[in-house]
């Protein structure tokens, strides 16, 4: 019963998560088990790479949860992912302990350099995973429930809450930039070199991390699709479609808006954390706006509206993105900028929707 | 179903690029790979295609030499977006896809901060131009910029016994360089006798667009009639509305002069320099330096970019020099075998265009002459002092508490980058190797 | 500059000739140790000095320190031509070329005269500038002051009695500062001869000159009147002195501390007038139209380029740069708008989400294309001599003139722009198609056309906007992204569709700021306005000065 719900009434799902699935068995296979000069080989480049892109697609999604079937625009759900990239990436600093470059058993090296006596209490019981874990959910997910009560409340919708959501983002790049925040000021936190006893550097680690990227994305995937295909997800959609209407039919709009809000942030929040020991460093950068509109075009590149479509766009984009800026970096910016003006005038349903528009042509 | 087949077609693609690429490094087998590694899109870009071009004008040089051990040499040049993330994992590209020999390459410290666990995992090597607030030392790094004992001290001195200054603003954008430094240089003054009340810290954002009130303020600091200076690791962008606010509310560099250490020839063309004359820079070379070698390296660089306007820069100048040593000990090793080269690094000696001639450091720094120059309406500088001799780059600062018994030596018996000399001991993460 | 200006130093080396003259054999006892070897050379057999040509054609050559020699030499000699050297030579406007004996040119504007015989040159002698260092330039500005005192220029005298008293006040200048007191026109002058006169008294042996003395500089806000106390008040052996110095140190400090509350209401106040300029173009297209430019920053820096554009277009009209740009932006940026209107926007009506989207990506192919045709670097734009230097109120208040202008500038865009809604028929129908626009159409309103017009008007307004930013900050491709947060939040917390609330949260948020960053920082201080935002517009998401009716509703 399920089943049939949450994949096989969903081809278009279906097909993608299968390509997940194959991607998280084929890619460490080929890379691990295979020696470099074989012709099938994956470098851990590319392992590196695709993991990356897996982070990007559970974001992608957690945006397009929002965006596309709530109608709610976030133009800050970068922040999400950072803080939660922040939880992981500090639970993987306290693992250094006396290894950084002066060899203090508990300060990490900026600490030692602004001449601080002891640990923030906000950095205590960061050396426990499953306090960090704990964390990363928590942290955002307050933030996030605290912003949308008092937002969804007050019926901030549409333009101003993108506005507000890009003002929450930059508001916390310039906080994090600051040195005094202790967490590294614009260097952010880097230099890792153990997660969970597994050594950072190891191809084995990395390919694990590939791996729990992958599964995180099939499950953050399914409990999407839960949610959607749930009686919750429509009333959502008809929240999307017409809010006064779906108050009007007394459902509590703003409590259904809030919980899938949290969830959201939760989400990229999870995200983040697998993104931060696959790239080796999370900084304030991260935060900047402009990483945040960049992901919802993923989500209108891909489709808004499907899920899968999100999948599709954060893929695609960043794989044009990686490509560019390695044969044409002067072009990237011209073609980003051109598939926003594209997409959002000749394609509304992104990539998935011209599928399906030759499909129907086809068909008839 | 057409799905199924976009993907089909997809995947025979990516085949089809793989093989191209793989046929290409099959070709490549001829040459020795110089990888390019700094920002050419993005907020850094402004700064570091410079040091693209410079590169790739040293590498034609070296080519029109008849390359390097008989082969040609060959620059892959990838652009890591001003993204710092995307710096490791560019890094990663050169070292595994590309098999290059050596990177040049970052601007920021927070892209070396980013490369470093990649190239030391990979075993590679790189050569990082920018001045830098140092307490790092790696053995696959090699920093030709200036470390805080080759700008920041000589400059306050130069300050100080020089102009009598004897009240400090420390000025500076917050992150790690200007954080760094003033608290070298905080400390460097205190030790000197310099009371608290005579230094003033100040921090602004990146960017930072309204001095108006921070000027006030270093004019009504300034005003107390002991004479008194701004050091300034401003960077970037906010540098023109802070010089501009300064002329504007009327601090001339004969009340109180700026000394930067961010702002260079390519920053002041950039710059209406009306305001900025008398100011001052502290670097380790000057465009207006009258040298042969400099000559000739602006001469090239002018035919090489075709344009006799553009200038030439400090970390151009870093670049030279690490690229001429990286040739040396490659030809001294025989080999492009990165162990060896790094072993060999050690000790060379190149000319440097301010007529003196650099040696790579066992701590894997340079020495450098130390020069201060005025800024002139041009956009130009002038040197008004200069150090009689080179000065060693020093990796750990004496004047911070955590470091000030580090040394770095990464020749034996020591090999090692952060190592005690009071408790004999290697520490941090080399501890355990 | 007109053949006047150009005879008033000779009119001032004589005076200072006339001065030297008496005063010459008390100047070596009198002045610091470092005119020693001044003196030396003045007691020297003038046999053996070089002669005053000689002595301008060393300063083409030689290191610093040997200039810096020459410059003292050269300022005991009694030649006319020096004041014209010395000033040129301290605005960098003397050449030299390397022949033997090298030509020494004064360059005025574009015109060259040889600095000794007074002809006219060709500019074909490959001339140099002559490098001056700071030093060099403080010591040739302590000459120059010495010869300004008589100078036409009220700004020059005040300059010139303030070295005066920083270089400290003795028996000599003293007297001199009585003579020149007696004909000085100018209060603020006169003010500084009288704290000048107090600071020497202050170190008289009389203990009943220095008490008034004390007195006098009670009403100086002076910072060497405010020094002199201090050091008084802190090491005087006589306690009533000390005493009655902390009184008059405390008397100023109160009267500082109401100027620094004055001058913080500036900073504040023109702060909020950038903030002004950057969002009332969006006040138009967003409040107005309710569309979501992203590409609004990208209009300002296209403004800020015309500017630059201008500059390099009229080399010799700098001066007028700004009032030619400021019509070529307005232009240029107002096509652009409408060609983006056009071109994207008119499509999207009805789905501000997607604008967003679009206008964004816009965004990024303006700046990339700035990028591509005039290269990531930053552009240099100078500034008009107007606009530069500052209105000196009193010695612990001035306002720079780029900030008032900009405040008036930006005053008058908004007055203007509420002028062309209130009205003008394109104003009229504006409102009215923002209003109703199935109405509007209805009665016979172009609405294609007006939107394209309002959105013309908005992106022109942001183009000005642009010039007067680019006096303030860099001109490159990033100018536009610094702004356009600020600029959307101003809008939203004003109050959309209401340019009144756009003008009061331009200038509390500037006030805001200002008054926060002394304590916060400025790091602190931005993000806290920024979460203050957050929060006021979540309590109240129609901004200051929420639109009621009907065309509040969305």
């Amino acid at each position: 019963m399920l089943t049939q719900r949450l994949l096989l009434s969903d081809r278009g799902g279906m097909l993608v998560l299968g390509l997940v699935v194959l991607m998280a068995i084929i890619v460490p296979i080929c890379n691990l088990a295979l020696p470099s000069s074989s012709p099938f080989y994956i470098s851990n480049f590319t392992v590196g790479l695709l993991g990356k892109f897996l982070c990007f697609a559970l974001l992608a999604l957690s945006v397009d949860l929002i965006w596309g079937y709530a109608g709610i625009l976030s133009l800050g759900h970068g922040a999400f992912f950072t803080l939660g990239g922040y939880g992981m990436g500090m639970y993987l600093m306290r693992q250094i302990g006396d290894r950084g470059v002066y060899g203090h058993p508990e300060l990490m090296d900026f600490m030692v350099v602004l001449n601080w006596e002891e640990l923030p209490w906000y950095w205590q019981g960061f050396d426990m995973f499953w306090f960090a874990m704990l964390m990363v959910l928590l942290v955002p997910g307050l933030l996030a429930l605290a912003f949308g009560w008092l937002a969804f409340r007050s019926r901030v919708t549409g333009v101003y809450f993108a506005i507000i959501t890009q003002a929450l983002t930059y508001a916390l790049m310039l906080a994090f930039f600051r040195n005094e925040m202790g967490f590294g000021g614009n260097n952010g936190l880097n230099d890792f070199k153990e997660i969970l006893g597994f050594d950072l550097a190891e191809k084995a680690t990395r390919a694990g991390l590939f791996v729990a990227s992958a599964i995180s994305l099939v499950l953050g995937y399914l409990a999407c699709r839960y949610i959607v295909t749930s009686r919750a997800g429509r009333v959502i959609v008809s929240i999307r479609d017409a809010e006064s209407r779906t108050r009007f039919c007394g459902y509590q709009v703003e409590s259904y808006k809030l919980w899938l809000f949290v969830f959201s942030a939760m989400l990229a929040a999870v995200a983040g954390a697998l993104y931060v020991p696959q790239v080796g460093i999370i900084n304030p950068g991260e935060f900047a706006p402009l990483n945040s509109i960049e992901m919802v075009v993923w989500v209108a590149t891909g489709g808004r509206g499907t899920l899968f479509g999100a999948i599709v766009g954060a893929f695609s984009v960043n794989y044009a993105k990686t490509f560019f800026t390695t044969y044409s970096p002067e072009t990237w910016l011209f073609i980003l900028g051109g598939l926003f003006v594209l997409v959002t005038l000749l394609l509304p349903n992104g990539i998935v929707g011209l599928f399906d528009r030759f499909r129907r042509k086809g068909d008839k | 179903m057409k799905l199924k087949n976009l993907v089909k077609k997809a995947g025979a693609l990516g085949v089809a690029c793989s093989m191209a690429l793989g046929a290409l490094s099959v070709q490549a087998e001829e040459t020795i790979k110089v990888g390019v590694l700094h920002s050419l899109s993005g907020t850094m870009a402004i700064s570091e295609t410079t040091l693209k071009d410079t590169m790739l004008m040293l590498i034609e040089e070296q080519n029109k030499k008849g390359g390097l051990l008989g082969k040609k040499l060959e620059a892959v040049v990838v652009d890591p977006a001003s993204n710092w993330p995307l710096f490791a994992e560019r890094t990663r590209e050169l070292l595994e896809q590309h098999h290059v020999n050596a990177i040049f390459g970052c601007w920021t410290s927070v892209s070396r901060k980013s490369v470093l666990p990649v190239i030391e995992e990979l075993n590679g090597m790189l050569f990082y131009p920018v001045q830098y607030e140092g307490e790092e030392s790696s053995r696959n790094v090699f920093y030709t910029g200036a470390a805080p004992n080759q700008q920041a001290i000589p400059a306050v001195d130069y300050l100080k016994d020089e102009l009598g200054v004897e009240r400090w603003v420390l000025a500076g954008t917050d992150y790690v360089y200007p954080r760094t430094t003033n608290r070298i240089l905080e400390a460097y003054l205190k030790a000197a006798g310099v009371a608290e009340e005579d230094i003033m810290i100040n921090y602004t954002p990146f960017g930072h667009s309204d001095w108006q009130n921070i000027v006030a303020e270093i004019k009504r600091f300034g005003s107390t009639g002991k004479k008194t200076a701004v050091v300034s690791t401003i960077n970037g962008d906010a540098n023109v509305p802070f010089y501009r606010e300064l002329g504007n509310q009327g601090v001339s560099a004969e009340d109180i002069p700026v000394v930067a250490f961010s702002v260079g020839e390519e920053e002041l063309s950039g710059i209406d320099t009306g305001p900025l004359v008398g100011h001052m820079a502290a670097w380790n070379y000057f465009m207006s330096e009258d040298t042969p070698e400099n000559e000739a390296f602006i001469k090239t660089w002018h035919q090489f970019i075709g344009d006799e306007k553009r200038v030439t820069n400090d970390p151009m100048e870093a670049h030279y020099i690490g690229f001429n040593m990286w040739v040396k000990a490659v030809e001294k090793a025989g080999t492009t075998d990165t162990d060896k080269v790094i072993d060999a690094m050690v000790g060379v000696e190149v000319p440097n265009l301010t007529g003196g001639t650099s040696k790579m450091l066992p701590n894997h720094h340079i020495t450098k002459p130390v020069l201060i120059g005025e800024i002139q309406d041009d956009g130009q500088f002038l040197t008004v002092s200069s150090t009689d001799e080179l000065v060693p780059g020093d990796a750990w600062s004496n004047y911070l508490e955590g470091s000030k018994d580090l040394i770095s030596d990464w020749t034996a018996p020591i090999s090692c980058g952060n190592y005690n000399t009071k408790t004999k001991t290697c520490v941090g993460a080399q501890a355990e190797q | 500059m007109n053949p006047l200006c150009r005879i008033t130093p000779r009119h001032t080396l004589h005076a200072l000739l006339l001065w030297l003259i008496c005063l010459s054999p008390l100047q070596v006892s009198a002045q610091t140790p470092e005119s020693e070897p001044d003196a030396q050379s003045a007691a020297a057999p003038t046999t053996a000095q070089p002669s005053f040509e000689q002595l301008v054609q060393q300063l083409a050559g030689g290191s610093l320190r040997e200039r810096a020699a020459t410059v003292k030499q050269l300022s005991s000699q009694r030649d006319e031509r020096l004041a014209d050297i010395f000033n040129a030579l301290v605005a960098g406007d003397l050449l030299a070329n390397k022949e033997k004996p090298p030509t020494i040119a004064i360059r005025e504007g574009e015109k060259l005269t040889d600095a000794l015989t007074g002809t006219d040159l060709t500019g074909t002698e490959r001339l140099r500038r002559i490098p001056v260092n700071n030093g060099l330039r403080t010591q040739l500005r302590g000459q120059v002051a010495q010869l300004n005192l008589s100078h036409p220029n009220t700004d020059k005298r005040y300059a010139a009695v303030q070295r005066f008293i920083r270089d400290g006040v003795d028996e000599e200048t003293a007297s001199l500062l009585r003579a020149h007191q007696e004909v000085e026109e100018s209060g603020r002058v006169q003010d500084a001869i009288t704290t000048a006169l107090a600071v020497f008294q202050l170190q008289s042996g009389d203990r009943e000159i220095r008490l008034a003395a004390i007195d006098e500089l009670s009403g100086s806000l002076e910072q060497e009147a405010r020094n002199a106390l201090r050091g008084i008040a802190e090491n005087d052996a006589d306690a009533e002195l000390r005493a009655a110095a902390t009184e008059a140190i405390e008397s100023i400090q109160g009267r500082i501390s109401f100027y620094r509350f004055v001058e913080n209401l500036f900073f504040g106040l023109s702060l909020g007038s950038v903030l002004l300029l950057a969002a009332i173009g969006l006040a138009i297209t967003f409040g107005v139209m309710g569309v979501i430019n992203m590409a609004h920053g990208e209009l300002i820096m296209i403004g800020a380029y015309t500017t630059w554009g201008v500059q390099v277009l009229f080399p010799d009209l700098i001066e007028w740069s700004l009032l030619i740009a400021v019509p070529a932006a307005f232009l240029i940026t107002a096509l652009v708008g409408i060609a983006i209107e056009r071109g994207v926007i008119r499509f999207l009506y009805g789905r501000p989400l997607e604008t967003l989207l679009a206008t964004f990506g816009l965004s990024l192919v303006l700046q990339q294309a700035v990028r591509t045709l005039f290269s990531p670097l930053n552009r240099s734009v100078s500034s008009p001599e107007w606009i530069s230097g500052a209105l000196n109120i009193n010695p612990v208040l001035s306002i720079t003139y780029t900030r008032l202008y900009i405040l008036i500038f930006g005053l008058m865009v908004f007055f203007a722009l509420m002028l062309v809604m209130k009205r003008t028929t394109l104003g009229l129908k504006v409102r009215a198609v923002s209003q109703n626009r199935a109405m509007a159409r209805a009665v016979g309103v172009r609405s294609s056309w007006v939107d394209a017009l309002t959105f013309g008007l908005g992106s022109g307004v942001a183009g000005v906007a642009g010039v007067a930013l680019s006096q303030l900050t860099n001109v490159g491709p990033n100018l536009g992204q610094a702004y356009i947060i600020d600029s959307f939040m101003v809008v939203v917390f004003g109050g959309v569709g209401n340019l009144w609330g756009t003008l009061v949260s331009a200038m509390s948020l500037g006030l805001i700021n200002n008054f926060l960053e002394p304590y916060a920082g400025a790091m602190l201080a931005k993000v806290l306005v920024l979460i203050m935002l957050i929060l006021f517009i979540q309590k109240k998401p129609k901004g200051l000065f929420p639109q009621k009716g009907r065309a509040a509703a969305d």
